[in-house]
């Protein structure tokens, strides 16, 4: 940490294709020294081939990878000062538990492999099992040992492609947290994979988010929450209501947005254009209801709808709100003591802060984009 | 209400009909083993009591005048004094020829494996086409070549490998040679299933763990290749040490092996119980080296 400049890895336009098909495309970006970086993206949209090719398993069809001021692009994978936290595992499955976390220190002939391997072994909470193969373990105490087997070594980088994936929820939190408190202590710098939005915001100080083989934005957790830059991350990482509109330019701070017969407005910092087809995007917790002719607070923008479905989670209630125009908006409404549920067919006015909506570049032709509410599989038929 | 679900009690087999059922379930798989059980009892070990009797017969006995049961545990020595360098010989030329096979068909069969792509099939009916001919045939297909007037010898001799009256056959390099050709498949195929088996995975995890393709092979590949290699070997080693075919068609009278004592004690010297005893033998040699072999790759981890 104390010299930033000296292991930074750096990935220049690095392109992979596999025959015809391209895996990666030209991917730009850097991970500084002991950060915690955190790669999202959809199934297929190549993140593995991307680890893969900073651990050296697989050689770049263009770019160059840097580690500090060495270029590794086409170093034997046993040279890299890199390992891997496998999506298979890939655990040796002759070799007992203690031997395969002892793999890597025994291949570097270092000292004190026992003491090494124990603490490992302890820490993965897996003390006492060293003598098992690797057929004897559960699937997530599998996982613990892939992880042990890479984590033992210090490697200047760590790659964790979906390493937690496989644990159940209350011990993959207490996997996070010991990641990330070994990772701050040795100052290793993490490239992690995850489906998992939330481990991928609480754990990394950068997230980039990847979709068909480029990253479609990176920075930290909160930015790409706050003010995704395209649809895709929009919808990706959380929900959002995006509703397809015309940008009109922009007049002072802000920037006009005609909308199905409605005028809105979005703070110019908040908007990624300010003219043609774009989305004007809200969260679905950035939204709030009122019952319909109510007041609306002072400077919100709003729409009025209809309420076709509302289930109740416990720290809020999730509604459905179709538009006059047929689209139906998800608004999450916080429980608190005074707030009254909105029953199923209730005319209602949602309305937002404008600082709090964001403006996207839309391609021409493409309508509202909208997520369902995940525990209400009937919202399909109910909005037909 | 999912909850509900399948917690009712569970459907119960009929009363009476359930023991007698369950009795036959029980009797099915020795009912499978009959028909093997009783091709092993009628052309193993009935043959291998009578052999053994053999073994025992009154060695002045004769064919024509038949011999007498006299339990002539003395056979054994006997035989082992008269075949002592015939047995040296069997486990040295098959052990020498293990090896070479070893040598060629370990990097072969590791590259049909994993190499090879869609030429496996190929590769694979290549290893096998030999044996689409007879044993007899292939072997005598070795003495046309190696013979003192053909090509082979003559190219050896034109760029002095071979002295002027230098020779292939008749010589114990022959015997080696083609024991090796003909039992390896035997080695090629085991050693090609568990290496086809080897998830190249592991191999990349070795290689991420600072081994170098030798250490990974060493530490990763052999190991898990290990029971291939241990039956391609046995299956390999096993007929070669018993092989007289090789030694008749490619060696000479200083290169006999086991076998051809055991064939010209039963078929030419009329000595049926000292062939019988060397068989016994050989059967008892093999079986402790399989049984040490077979403990020792097992159980310890090969380094
Ligand atoms: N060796 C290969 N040959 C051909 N195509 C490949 C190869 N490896 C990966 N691909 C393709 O490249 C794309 C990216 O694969 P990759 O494994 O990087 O995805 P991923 O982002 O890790 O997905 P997941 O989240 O499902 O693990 C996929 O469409 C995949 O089919
Ligand atoms: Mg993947």
């Amino acid at each position: 940490m104390t010299t930033p400049e000296t292991g930074d890895l750096r990935i220049t336009n690095v392109t992979k294709r596999f025959g015809e098909f391209t895996a990666v495309d030209d991917l730009s970006l850097t991970v500084p020294q002991g950060a915690f970086f955190a790669l999202l993206g959809a199934s297929g949209c190549g993140k593995t081939t991307t680890l893969r090719m900073v651990a050296g398993l697989e050689e770049p069809t263009t770019g160059e990878i840097r580690l500090g001021d060495r270029d590794i692009t086409r170093l034997r994978p046993y040279q890299r000062p890199v390992n891997t936290v496998f999506q298979s595992y890939a655990l040796f499955p002759h070799l007992d538990v203690f031997e395969n976390v002892a793999f890597g220190l025994r291949r570097r002939k270092l000292r004190q492999v026992k003491e090494q391997v124990d603490k490992m072994l302890e820490l993965v909470q897996l003390g006492g099992f060293g003598k098992r193969k690797p057929a004897e373990l559960s699937g997530g105490q599998q996982q613990r040992v892939a992880l042990a087997r890479a984590l033992i070594n210090h490697p200047q980088v760590l790659l964790l492609d979906e390493p937690l994936g496989a644990l159940d929820l209350k011990l993959r939190r207490q996997m996070q947290i010991e990641l990330k408190r070994i990772q701050t202590e040795v100052g290793i710098t993490f490239v992690h994979v995850t489906h998992d939005q939330e481990e991928a915001m609480t754990m990394a100080d950068t997230v980039a988010v990847m979709n068909a083989g480029k990253i479609e934005q990176l920075g930290r957790p909160a930015e790409i929450y706050e003010y995704p830059a395209t649809a895709f991350v929009a919808n990706f990482l959380g929900q959002s209501n995006l509703l397809a509109g015309e940008a009109a330019g922009r007049s002072g701070d802000v920037v006009q947005v005609a909308a199905y017969e409605q005028r809105f407005a979005v703070p110019a910092v908040r908007s990624r254009t300010d003219r043609g087809p774009v989305f004007l995007g809200v969260r679905p917790e950035k939204l709030a209801l009122v019952p319909a002719g109510a007041a609306v607070p002072a400077g919100h923008q709003f729409v009025a709808g209809v309420v076709t479905d509302s289930s109740y989670v416990g720290v809020s209630t999730q509604y459905l709100v179709r538009t006059g125009w047929g689209t139906e908006l998800a608004v999450f409404a916080p429980n608190g003591g005074d707030a009254t549920q909105l029953a199923v067919g209730s005319q209602v006015t949602a309305h937002w802060n404008p600082h709090h909506a964001f403006l996207l570049e839309r391609a021409p032709g493409e309508g509202d984009q909208t997520t369902p509410l995940l525990d209400s599989p009937d919202t399909v038929g109910v909005g037909s | 209400m999912t909850l509900l679900t399948g917690v009712g009690p569970r459907p119960v087999d009929a009363k009476g009909g359930g023991a007698e059922r369950r009795d036959r379930r029980r009797a099915l798989p020795y009912l499978l083993l009959l028909p093997g059980a009783a091709w092993l009892f009628l052309f193993f070990v009935v043959p291998t009591i009578q052999l053994g009797a053999t073994s025992l017969y009154d060695p002045s006995g004769s064919v024509t005048a038949g011999y007498a049961m006299t339990w002539e545990f003395s056979n054994y020595p006997d035989a082992i004094e008269y075949a002592w360098p015939q047995i040296v010989r069997s486990f040295g030329y098959a052990a020498i020829a293990t090896v070479i096979g070893i040598v060629i068909g370990y990097p072969l069969a590791y590259a049909i494996a994993q190499k090879a792509g869609r030429w496996k099939n190929v590769l694979l009916v290549c290893v096998v086409a030999p044996m689409f001919t007879s044993f007899l045939v292939r072997t005598l297909a070795w003495k046309t070549i190696l013979s003192d007037n053909g090509w082979l010898v003559g190219f050896l001799r034109d760029i002095g490998l071979l002295g002027d009256d230098g020779r292939l056959l008749a010589t114990p390099a022959a015997v080696i040679l083609g024991l090796t050709y003909n039992f390896l498949p035997f080695l090629v195929l085991p050693l090609y299933a568990s290496l086809e088996r080897l998830d190249y995975r592991l191999l990349e995890a070795a290689g991420d763990l600072y081994a170098s393709p030798t250490r990974t092979f060493v530490k990763v590949t052999l190991p898990l290749s290990m029971p291939g290699l241990v039956a391609g070997t046995l299956l390999f080693f096993i007929p070669a040490v018993g092989d007289y075919i090789n030694a008749a068609l490619l060696g000479n009278t200083n290169t006999n092996m086991v076998g051809n004592v055991v064939n010209s004690a039963f078929l030419s010297r009329q000595e049926p119980p000292q062939g019988a005893a060397l068989s016994f033998l050989l059967m008892a040699i093999i079986l402790v080296i399989v049984f040490t072999y077979v403990r020792r790759s097992g159980t310890d981890e090969v380094v």
